[in-house]
């Protein structure tokens, strides 16, 4: 029994990496104001929130099984308290932040509305800091760290976001268009100036 | 008319979200912001269009939108 | 100490009434004490009366009545009163002037209008220079309390919100409205901005009553309003006019032309053109009197424009300047008054077709009502003013030629850009 949870648990956990992966592709394209092929720009944000609920859901059933896995060594403290677990606590703390970084995002973003847009913007931005927490965490974390099939994964994700970042930066090189040109008056409508 | 729709343009950045959402009110101008397609600038919103003009408002990535029953 | 009369008059009965707001100028408090006595002794509701039977309204382009704006915020907790001087108009100069000639005057209104409000403080918003300049020296002079805030001269800073926004230490730019200003501000705040004429004339009414300032005018217009005559007249400057004025009277005041004349501007870059005829010299510049030429009093501005210039030219330069005086925070405006100075340029230089006044009248229909403030919408009324105007000049110019014997361009007056 306690295999079949250890093997749960690193499954819905890299399940939940890759899905994360996914939305923050999903978040940039959002971003950028694009279509995708099929898919009008509010489908790519409603999109974009599904998965992320998608996400979260693998999420919370990674933590569940773990939790009850006595391998795993995991107390209810270490799920939102990092770097205080028994079972390497350096890896496990990288991702009790990501799930901590996960949760405010996705209640802020259920309140968008009330906190109003810049306060929104901001947090949100801790989604680029929650993927790579989540990505050391797998890395350095778990029995199939070195496993070639585990790795590729990760590269795979990795790739994946770090793509969809470099085409949206790439995207916005040409900045916005300055704002008009100041001219004076013509002298003879300028009044007494 | 059951509500107005109304254009923070300070906020408004032409995403074009509205315009994939009420088709039937807005039309893009010439540089992509959501434009009436009446003769007014204002946008009617009739009961009929209601609950799409909500979702729009919902969606807009920059919080735009407001709708405003009519009184 | 006896008890305040009623009567805004009474007990002033000493004093001569100075004729007008430029003539309550002065060059220190204590002359101004001289001259129009202290602050009248009237309560909040006495001075509200006092300014409803006036019938005064708003010297800042908006014409509401003044009354009713203070009535509107009187007594909310946390009101924000503030005078605005903030010219951004640059045809406009009154403002400046009444505050170099008479501070303690503006400053008066102020106070009664934060005694009205029941505000706990008054603020003055003006350009640095005149801050410093004019208005700190007049008020060290004083035991009032009333805090400056500093604004940037251009044309969009005087705008209502984006004032309260320079109050509030924020960039002077426009904000978006979502409740009225008399109701939450720009940020919670209960507001109201009278332009700093506005604030003088209450000044006076205050003290010689509500009958004295609707003598000064006719029952369409009552009191006296200050405008800025410029252009091709031989005494440019800021006039004080009784209301009902004509736009003949106004040019006759500032001397008369310097040479014939084509047409006015009045009510400044938002306003219209009023081609010069008789029928134009004998209209009042009221709401009333231009609706026909589609124009507005606006802050008192008339320009004139001599019949040797290009009124497209000269159209085209004013469009091309308020383009970069927009905020640049609204696309439509952003993008569309650039647009419009563009095909108003080309068509000035006779380098246009037909369809530049197709898309010149096509754009103002786009970014009429789609801003943060009225920047878009007064471009556009100008735009289409001129074409108006100028329809006959435009003709012209879609052939090639221009008419205005003062343009730089040959003796043949065929416009050099086009293949001959």
């Amino acid at each position: 029994m306690t295999n079949a949870l250890w093997y749960f648990g690193r499954g819905f956990g890299v399940s939940a990496l890759v899905l994360f992966s996914i939305v923050v592709v999903l978040g940039v394209v959002t971003r950028a104001g694009r279509p995708l092929p099929g898919l009008p720009r509010f489908a790519v944000a409603t999109l974009h929130r599904t998965a992320s609920l998608a996400a979260v859901l693998f999420l919370g059933l990674h933590v569940l099984t773990l939790l009850l896995d006595p391998y795993a060594q995991l107390h209810l403290t270490d799920v939102v308290l990092p770097f205080l677990a028994r079972y390497r606590p350096l890896w496990q703390g990288l991702g009790t932040l990501a799930f901590d970084l996960a949760l405010v995002l996705v209640v802020s973003s259920l309140l968008r509305h009330r906190l109003g847009l810049r306060t929104w913007r901001a947090v949100h931005w801790a989604a680029y800091a929650c993927w790579p927490l989540a990505v050391g965490h797998a890395v350095g974390i778990g029995t199939d760290r070195h496993t070639s099939w585990l790795l590729g994964v990760v590269a795979g994700c990795v790739l994946l976001v770090a793509g969809a970042v470099a085409w949206r930066v790439w995207g916005t090189r040409f900045a916005a268009p300055a704002p008009p040109r100041r001219v004076a008056p013509p002298s003879d409508l300028a009044g007494l100036r | 008319m059951a509500a107005e729709l109304s254009i923070d343009w300070t906020r408004c950045e032409a995403r074009g979200v509205c315009l994939e959402l009420l088709p039937e009110l807005l039309q893009p101008d010439d540089w992509g912001y959501p434009m009436s397609r009446g003769t007014e600038p204002r946008v009617a919103v009739r009961r009929a269009l209601l609950a799409d003009a909500q979702t729009a408002v919902r969606e807009c990535p920059r919080l735009a939108l407001r709708l405003t029953p009519a009184s | 100490m006896s008890v305040p009369a009623p009567d805004a008059s009474a007990g002033r009965a000493s004093l001569p009434h100075v004729s007008g707001l430029l003539a309550a100028h002065t060059d220190s408090w204590r002359e101004h004490l001289d001259l129009l006595g202290p602050l009248p002794r009237l309560s909040a509701g006495q001075l509200l009366s006092v300014v409803a039977d006036a019938g005064l309204t708003g010297r800042g382009g908006g014409h509401f009545p003044t009354a009713r704006k203070l009535a509107l915020v009187a007594g909310a907790r946390n009101a924000l009163v503030v005078g605005n001087a903030a010219e951004g108009e640059p045809a406009s100069s009154k403002d400046r002037v009444l505050l170099g000639e008479a501070p303690h005057l503006v400053l008066d209104g102020l106070l009664l209008a934060q005694r009205v409000v029941g505000a706990r403080l008054a603020h003055l918003a003006a350009p640095a220079d005149l801050l410093d300049d004019v208005v700190a020296p007049a008020l060290a002079q004083r035991r009032d309390r009333v805090r400056l805030v500093a604004v940037p001269e251009g044309f969009v800073s005087g705008q209502e919100t984006a004032v309260l926004a320079a109050v509030e230490g924020r960039p002077a730019r426009p904000v978006t409205l979502i409740r009225p200003l008399a109701e939450r501000g720009i940020s919670g705040r209960p507001a109201v901005v009278l332009n700093v004429e506005t604030l003088a004339h209450l000044a006076l009414i205050a003290r010689y009553g509500a009958a004295w300032f609707r003598s000064r005018g006719v029952p369409d217009d009552p009191g006296s309003r200050l405008t800025t005559i410029s252009g091709a007249v031989r005494w440019p400057g800021v006039w004080e006019a009784r209301g009902g004025s004509t736009l003949g009277d106004l040019v006759e005041a500032a001397g008369g032309p310097t040479e014939p004349l084509q047409a006015l501007l009045v009510g400044g870059y938002h306003g219209g053109w009023v081609p010069w005829h008789q029928d134009a010299a004998d209209r009042p510049l009221t709401r009333a009197g231009l609706h026909d030429y589609s124009a507005a009093p606006g802050s008192g501005v008339v320009v004139a424009l001599p019949a040797r210039r290009c009124g497209l030219q000269a159209s085209a330069g004013v469009v091309a300047y308020l383009a970069g005086e927009s905020a640049a925070q609204c696309g439509p405006c952003r993008n569309g008054l650039p647009a419009l100075a563009g095909h108003l340029d080309a068509l000035a230089r006779g380098r246009s077709g037909a369809r530049s006044v197709q898309e010149l009248r096509r754009l103002s229909d786009v970014v009429d009502g789609r801003g943060a403030c009225r920047h878009p919408d007064g471009t556009a009324r100008f735009v289409r003013s001129t074409l108006r105007t100028f329809g006959d000049e435009v003709e012209h110019h879609l052939a090639g030629h221009c008419t205005a014997p003062d343009e730089p361009t040959d003796a043949t007056r065929r416009l050099p850009w086009l293949p001959s």
